[in-house]
């Protein structure tokens, strides 16, 4: 009673990597808080997911295995999360920030009457003092979010209603395994005592799921342009660059707005959390929503004619320029010198 | 057929292109300095709706907002794209509202609205990109909800099949009438004003709007049109318990708002000569950052 819960996303029977980043952070609040750590999958084959999610510290693991369940639709997964957390009323309960999590968070919510914060940046726990009540809350969770376009971090709690829920996109927290030999309990569920033949009211004709062409995330190295880069035409030369030393391209959501770049390219709060070995930040201003996903970038090198750009105070090197000027003087010393 | 539709849309502040100004000495944010707009996805939403009614002659488009007054200049932004009609949800009492709490302001004002066949609203709102209120109202009417859809393809015989774009592909789905339905911004734009609406629609206004001693010599207008009056509706228009708005409606609270600081590093400034590209290059293949 009263665990920690993670919605875990399943797609042909692999546990996707946020459910799993969730699982690791997860495990770290339950043990500051004294808890258990239970993982629920829901879907159609689930026979691999106990393997996937006990190294990352789940004590238990509830499965929900029906063919109606896969692919995804909103209602049933909302029918069966609501019943278990009315019968197991979770402190906590996590999910992925992904076009799943955000269609189910909220119905969950929405149903459980419970406050729900979405796209947390950081989740830690800690008290809160009512002063006006003169009451003071243990062991609260702090969901802690940019807003207003990633112009202020704001903190938020859920003092009285349970559970606190909160989605994390992928990528913001690390996975980790804590133990590769651990094994937990196995909960398997009568579907039929959970969702409604009522529920099945979205049927899905068609699904076609692509590999993204990009991995961002997982690049040692990448060139990101914002919207001072100035046209799709220069945003080759960043192309061009990131194929010469090995990188990925990435984009400033200014850049992905003004459609120089695609979206799944978008750096910063409301796209990829990125930590490359080598940034190199092309005609980006640096806003403050893209600088928090990219800040942990071990070397930044900024490329910018404005000196005073704000993305200039957290870079290691400013190179005063234009993107036209700089980069084909990058592309032609690295080729003179490498094999 | 033809559909009884209705546009949820909400007024907010542009956070997209934040200037300088944006952001008050004390960290707090400079509202005026942000101009208030139609929310982006909203009218991706709103378009998605114009398309059915060309589509399905006799449809109705209405919008529905919540906000403070001035949030009325959305219904008529509506209006002179194309819909029919307006309904602006406004009362001291909805004033710091989570999205649990707007949820329910707005699922009370659909039910008394009470007669749709499908409700049509942007997957989220530029100010807080939560993508909630949506799926949230859905499961407050007790109905199905399609998100992130890109196209509403075709209604027939009382189903509606929607392309959804989702971040690792595209599913179509179909499902009955009536539903919820969020919309991307990577759906088609709004259509732009049409003249022709705007001559119809420049002096709608609300019941607060027309107490304005500016309206008043146009007053007889507002019989005489009566399209031309913007219903406002309040807490109790809606029969809404004011316990569940607002922010005693709202189970999240603020606990502490902060401006952004980052780790500022001791930076070496180049000018883009040869000579210091070079140099630089020449580092990072030495240290094996690249190569």
């Amino acid at each position: 009673m009263n665990n920690l819960y993670v919605y875990c996303e399943i797609e042909d029977g692999i546990v996707a990597d946020v459910s799993l980043e969730l699982l690791t952070k997860g495990r770290s609040l339950a043990s500051t808080l004294g808890c258990k750590v239970e993982a629920v999958a829901i879907g159609h084959k689930l026979d691999g997911v106990a393997g996937q999610v006990f190294p990352y510290g789940a004590d238990v693991l509830h499965l929900f295995d029906d063919a109606r369940l896969n692919p995804y639709t909103s209602l049933p997964h909302t029918s069966i999360l609501v019943k278990l957390f009315e019968e197991e009323k979770p402190q906590i309960a996590l999910m992925g920030a992904t076009s799943i999590g955000r269609d189910l968070g909220p119905r969950v919510s929405s149903a459980l009457g419970s406050g729900l914060t979405a796209d947390c940046t950081s989740l830690e726990i800690g008290n809160h003092e009512e002063k006006k009540e003169n009451k003071t809350y243990k062991n609260l969770l702090y969901q802690i979010r940019p807003a207003f376009g990633g112009n202020i971090i704001a903190t938020i709690i859920n003092p009285e209603c349970r559970p606190q829920m909160a989605t994390v996109r992928e990528g913001v927290m690390k996975k980790e395994i804590r133990n590769a030999a651990h094994k937990g309990e196995v909960k398997e569920h009568d579907v039929t005592k959970y969702v409604s033949d009522t529920d099945f009211v979205v049927n899905v004709i068609s699904r076609q799921m692509e590999k993204s062409k990009t991995n961002i995330k997982a690049a040692p190295v990448i060139v990101a342009g914002g919207y001072g880069v100035g046209s799709k035409e220069n945003f080759q030369l960043l192309h061009d660059l990131a194929a010469v030393i090995g990188g990925e391209v990435g984009g400033s959501r200014a850049a992905v707005d003004a459609g120089f770049t695609e979206h799944e390219r978008q750096i910063g709060q409301t796209g990829v959390t990125v930590r490359p070995k080598l940034y190199i930040a092309c005609g980006i201003s640096g806003q403050i929503q893209h600088i928090a996903g990219m800040q942990e970038s071990s070397i930044i090198i900024s490329i910018n004619n404005d000196p005073t750009a704000p993305i200039n105070t957290i870079a290691d090197y400013v190179i005063t320029g234009t993107v036209e000027d700089v980069i084909p003087k990058m592309i032609k010393y690295y080729k003179k010198n490498t094999k | 057929m033809s559909l009884k539709i209705i546009v949820l849309a909400k007024q907010v502040p542009d956070t997209r292109n934040v200037g300088k100004d944006a952001m008050k000495a004390d960290g707090t944010v400079n509202r005026a300095a942000l101009p208030a707009i139609f929310n982006p996805e909203d009218l991706n939403a709103l378009e998605q709706a114009l398309r059915l009614k060309d589509a399905h002659p006799g449809t109705t488009v209405t919008l529905l907002t919540m906000g403070p007054g001035r949030a009325a200049e959305i219904i008529r932004e509506g209006l002179y794209r194309g819909a029919d009609g307006g309904y602006l949800l406004t009362d001291r009492a909805f004033a710091g509202a989570d999205t649990l709490a707007t949820s329910y302001a707005i699922s009370m004002a659909i039910r008394k609205i009470e007669k749709y066949d499908l409700i049509i609203c942007g997957r989220q709102a530029i100010d807080g990109d939560t993508a909630q209120v949506g799926p949230q109202v859905a499961e407050k009417l007790g109905l199905g909800q399609i998100t992130y859809a890109e196209e509403i393809q075709k209604i027939e015989d009382g189903k509606v099949t929607v392309k959804r774009r989702l971040e690792g592909g595209v599913e179509t789905v179909e499902a009955k009438l009536p539903i919820v339905i969020t919309v991307n911004g990577s759906a088609p734009e709004c259509r732009p004003r049409n003249a022709k609406y705007i001559q119809k629609y420049k002096h709608a206004k609300t019941i607060t709007e027309k107490q304005d001693a500016a309206t008043a010599h146009y007053a007889g207008l507002f019989n005489n049109r009566p399209y031309l009056n913007l219903q406002e509706w309040s807490v109790a228009d809606v029969n809404a318990d004011v316990a569940q708005c607002g922010l005693s409606g709202s189970p999240t609270k603020v606990k502490k708002i902060e401006n952004v600081v980052f780790q500022t590093k001791e930076s070496k400034t180049l000018e883009p000569a040869d000579d210091n590209i070079d140099e630089l290059m020449r580092e990072l293949i030495l240290n094996h950052t690249i190569g």
